[in-house]
């Protein structure tokens, strides 16, 4: 008898891939499969919309440890026998319909990803994206989403280094929670989340199963829900309990780094809990299992196999543990005060079984479990793109010099630009003490214990260039990162990307992921950062209308020697300013999508520009000339232009300017354009300055002297003339 | 020196706290399960910070009954050093080796940020190197640092320089705009009567490398440092 269609719906399977799976399977699939399948083949867990595109990535790489998609995180090379690990994932859904819990076991269920490859979590990131800061339900979002952060990750004792908040209406009631996490282990520690050796028992350790966040994988993460559904939906919001994570972060790390010969395999409950972590295991390890559900530690009565193969409580850990150290694995997590229970056993063939006091409710072949159905669509290009991107930005009247101070001073203000010291002291980003640039500068600093490398970790993306030119906008969020990275002296290697975006099954949707794909790849090709792990996360829309495309970009940096870092602000007066990659002029086109023409003429409007190779050879500049030691600070010129790039580095460094002031062409656009590929440095000596040059014409790569950092507290630059008390009274405005 | 760091269940500044006596200060560190009821062994007992338990009830309450905890009220009846940083402080007035309190802090956030301290009070080993009025710079990193305790109290802690460490501004003056956390007096520091058991919200341990931001924190570690080797010669 086929299901209803209410039954399809609570899965969120459609009819055509219900019928597929009947076909697949010779048979209908009773409640516990039915559940099962439809989490295994949503988009969140599946990828089904995504899964051809993502395969287009540059992926491998000398320093490249993982293969893309096959582990819970990429593991990247650093020497020295140790390896970083790390991911982006997001939390939009369960943030919007609950900010504190949502955001606080997004924190959570990224830092398990890390500690499952047998890593110590040494770094978090988030990637904060709400709608506008006036809007009191926005606010609300905000206040909610950094307190579920703060609460979760400072109990967890790791430091909260850096990230993004960003504004914008087009992301009114659908927030984006990205959280990334970036882990250090030695390499021959790293563990795989296979379940592998027939006979092996499976454990599950750490918090008991609750009925919390059932169907949060298919229904609140993989379909569009009006917001009506949010006050229903509530529940499927599971609620984190940071102290039982930090308890297994630190016996998992434990147990793989001290005693891998106890291991057969290591996998983290996420999304779809028992049923994706079961299955994936299984399948990546080219086993089966079975599961006798009596065994699994229950947090109430009642609960039917289906609820506790579906329930997403956090704070589990699924361990394949060598049956010949099931004991001492037991005795280690009883040690640290954890529940640790045999709920099954690796078996030689591919089906999952699910027993239930002896009694099979369920059979899962892996195969079909994990082999979605995937879904080329034709993407179509918005049709409102070519009027906005044919606007006549020359025909915008040009900033009046006299107004060019107060406009600085109101863009530092914007919630954008402002600081966000007033959420970043929420968190806590000293702890574990390697902590070098805190958030704040370019990209964070984290020196690797007992080395003298430090990584540099930053996180990008602009929706309004993203919106404007999703190909053009993909590839800046690379550049951008790579360069804010590049600016700290370290050398980009590998990214980790988390894909936001709307409704896949609308062709304009599809579009923007199809091209910010193809943006990201070729962007990452260019500067060799292979990407080694990511998420998708789609169905972002209110009311019917998508967030803007935003593709995350969580980029990796190495310095080598970490005295060699190099900060933002200005380190001392008397030293030469210079622009590098570009000229002051700027013609009107390059405030395409830029801060300014939002507040100045209400608009989001133009072409973003980008030059992969121009902006390669700019950061080869930099990291060319900061290994000569001729830079003594260096700055990535990005939001607000070239002029809010100075203010920073002013306002950062407490020290004052004296710049240019005559130049041609626009006002606006010499200000406060934004045209990408330029960092501003100041130069150690003047010899440091004239080395400087010649390295910039080897590499063809402009250079323009701007000016001079001044013992006074004036900044003077073109028609601007202020203080550096004035922009620091407006860059500390916040939010 | 040889020091015990603690850890509890939750504990997280464990691992800073060995990094800068260790691997800086080069002394003999070992890190000590909350079960272990020895602490024979060691010169001085650390408390470290994070949040035991999850801090889910009162910060500290359920640290108190750990068995570790018995063997601390010992060794701090001894004489030897120990010092509570954060949540260590709060376990030690939870557990009555120190007076007061401490609260949620006064704007409701947790705050995680570099503040000022000035050195006061009477000259016990934790800061017999230290001069008085000396302004260390040091992070906090609390939800619940809100120092609080009755007029009785507060006033024999001041009356007899027990409070060794109070917020202030660069230049040393204890300012409300300095007090990060609504601390009354802005007490940042307070010893116990005997003088070896201290209690401090900021973080020393964050303080151990110019690298990291400054190195003010050694200042504290140095001067018990030095009072051991001052007793033993």
């Amino acid at each position: 008898m086929p299901v209803d269609q209410e039954a399809l719906d609570a899965v969120a399977l459609s009819r055509a891939e219900y019928d597929l799976l009947v076909e697949r399977l010779g048979r209908e699939p009773n409640e516990v499969e039915l559940g099962m399948f439809g989490s295994l083949w949503s988009e969140h867990c599946g990828y089904k919309n995504s899964k051809p595109l993502l395969m287009l990535f540059p992926s491998g790489g000398d320093r490249v440890l993982t293969r893309a998609g096959a582990e819970n995180a990429g593991a990247i090379d650093i020497g020295d026998g140790l390896c970083v690990v790390m991911k982006v994932e997001s939390h939009n859904h369960p943030s919007a319909i609950e900010p504190f819990q949502g955001a606080a076991t997004g924190v959570g269920g990224i830092v398990r990803d890390i500690f499952a490859m047998g890593a110590y979590p040494i770094a978090i990131l988030n990637s904060l994206r709400f709608g506008t800061p006036a809007d009191p339900q926005n606010k609300y979002l905000l206040d909610g989403v950094v307190a579920g952060i703060s609460f979760y990750g400072n109990c967890l004792g790791i430091p909260n280094v850096g990230g993004e908040v960003v504004f914008a209406a087009d992301y009114n009631g659908n927030p984006l929670v990205n959280a990334m996490c970036v882990g250090l282990a030695r390499t021959d520690r790293l563990q795989s989340a296979k379940a592998r050796g027939v006979g092996n028992p499976l454990l599950l350790v750490g918090a008991d199963t609750g009925r919390d966040g059932i169907h949060g994988a298919s229904g609140l993460a993989s379909r569009t829900d009006p917001e009506a559904r949010f006050e229903e939906m509530r529940p499927a919001v599971q609620v984190g309990n940071p102290f039982m994570e930090k308890l297994l972060m630190e016996a998992c790390y434990e147990l793989a780094s001290e005693h891998p010969e106890w291991l057969a395999g290591l996998q983290d409950l996420g999304a779809a809990g028992l049923t994706s972590s079961v299955v994936e295991c299984c399948a990546k390890g080219g086993t089966g299992a079975v599961l006798e559900l009596a065994n699994v530690p229950r947090r109430e009565s009642g609960m039917r196999p289906y609820e506790i193969m579906l329930s997403e409580s956090q704070e589990r850990m699924l361990v394949i543990a060598n049956r010949e150290h099931a004991a001492d694995v037991k005795a280690l997590f009883e040690r640290w005060e954890l529940h640790c229970e045999e709920i099954g056993q690796v078996t030689g063939g591919t089906d999952v079984v699910i027993m239930d006091n002896g009694v099979e409710v369920g059979r899962v072949p892996t195969g079909i479990a994990s082999d979605p159905p995937l879904y080329r669509r034709e993407g179509v290009r918005p049709a409102h793109l070519a009027e906005l991107n044919t606007f006549d930005l020359a025909s915008l009247p040009d900033l009046d010099p006299g107004e060019a101070t107060a406009a600085l001073l109101r863009l530092l203000a914007r919630p954008n630009i402002t600081s966000k010291r007033g959420v970043f002291r929420q968190y806590d980003h000293q702890v574990l003490a390697n902590t070098v640039v805190p958030p704040g500068g370019d990209a964070a600093v984290v020196r690797i214990d007992g080395t003298d490398r430090a990584i540099a970790l930053s996180t990008d993306c602009n929706g309004r260039y993203c919106y404007l030119d999703p190909y053009a906008g993909a590839a800046i969020a690379v550049a951008e990162a790579a360069r804010n990275v590049v600016c700290t002296g370290a050398t980009p290697v590998a990214v980790t990307d988390c894909l936001n975006f709307g409704n896949p099954e609308k062709a304009d949707v599809y579009y923007q992921l199809s091209q910010a794909v193809h943006g990201l790849s070729e962007a990452c090709s260019v500067f060799d950062t292979p990407v080694v792990s990511g998420n998708v996360s789609l169905y972002n829309e209110t009311a019917g209308r998508p967030v803007y495309p935003t593709p995350v970009v969580g980029m990796l940096g190495i310095i080598e020697d970490v005295s060699k870092h190099l900060r933002a602000g200005f380190q001392r007066p008397g030293s030469e300013v210079w622009l590098l990659g570009a000229g002051i002029d700027q013609a009107a086109d390059t405030l395409a999508g830029s801060e300014y023409l939002e507040m100045a003429h209400g608009k989001v409007a133009g072409l973003p520009q980008v030059d992969l190779q121009g902006e390669r050879r700019l950061q080869e500049l930099v990291l060319l000339a900061n290994g000569e030691g001729l830079l003594a600070s260096a700055h990535d010129c990005s939001d607000g232009g070239l002029a809010v790039a100075l203010a920073e580095c002013a306002v950062f460094g407490g020290v004052g300017f004296d710049g240019q002031r005559e130049f041609g062409g626009r006002v606006d656009g010499a200000l406060f354009g934004e045209r990408q590929g330029r960092v501003v440095v100041t130069v150690a000596s003047e010899a440091a300055a004239t080395r400087l040059r010649e390295l910039a014409a080897e590499l063809d790569v402009w250079a323009t002297w701007l000016g001079r950092t001044v013992e006074h507290g004036g900044f003077a630059f073109g028609p601007i003339e202020t203080s550096v008390e004035a922009l620091g009274e407006a860059y500390e405005t916040g939010v | 020196m040889r020091f015990a760091i603690v850890r509890f269940p939750g504990t997280w500044s464990d691992r800073d706290c060995q990094h800068v006596l260790r691997d800086v200060l080069g002394q003999e560190t070992e890190i000590v399960w909350h079960r272990e009821s020895d602490l024979s062994g060691f010169d001085a007992v650390v408390l470290p910070g994070g949040f035991s338990y999850g801090d889910y009830l009162r910060c500290g309450a359920i640290a108190r009954f750990s068995p570790v905890m018995d063997e601390v009220a010992r060794v701090a009846a001894a004489g030897k050093p120990v010092i509570g940083i954060c949540n260590g402080f709060q376990v030690l007035c939870e557990s009555h080796l120190l007076p007061g309190a401490l609260m949620r802090n006064d704007s409701l956030q947790f705050r995680c940020e570099w503040t000022y301290l000035r050195r006061e009070g009477s000259s016990t080993p934790w800061v017999a190197t230290i001069p008085e009025g000396d302004v260390l710079h040091v992070p906090i990193s609390h939800g619940e640092g809100n120092y609080f305790a009755d007029a009785a109290t507060l006033d024999e802690l001041e009356q007899t320089g027990r409070v060794l460490f109070r917020y202030c501004d660069a230049a040393g003056t204890a300012t409300a705009e300095a007090n990060p956390n609504g601390s009354v007096n802005n007490i940042a520091g307070i010893i116990n009567a005997a003088g070896n058991v201290l209690g401090m919200m900021p973080h020393p341990e964050r303080a151990g490398e110019l690298l990291t931001g400054g190195a003010d924190g050694n200042r504290i570690w140095r001067s018990v440092i030095e009072a051991a080797v001052a007793a033993v010669a």
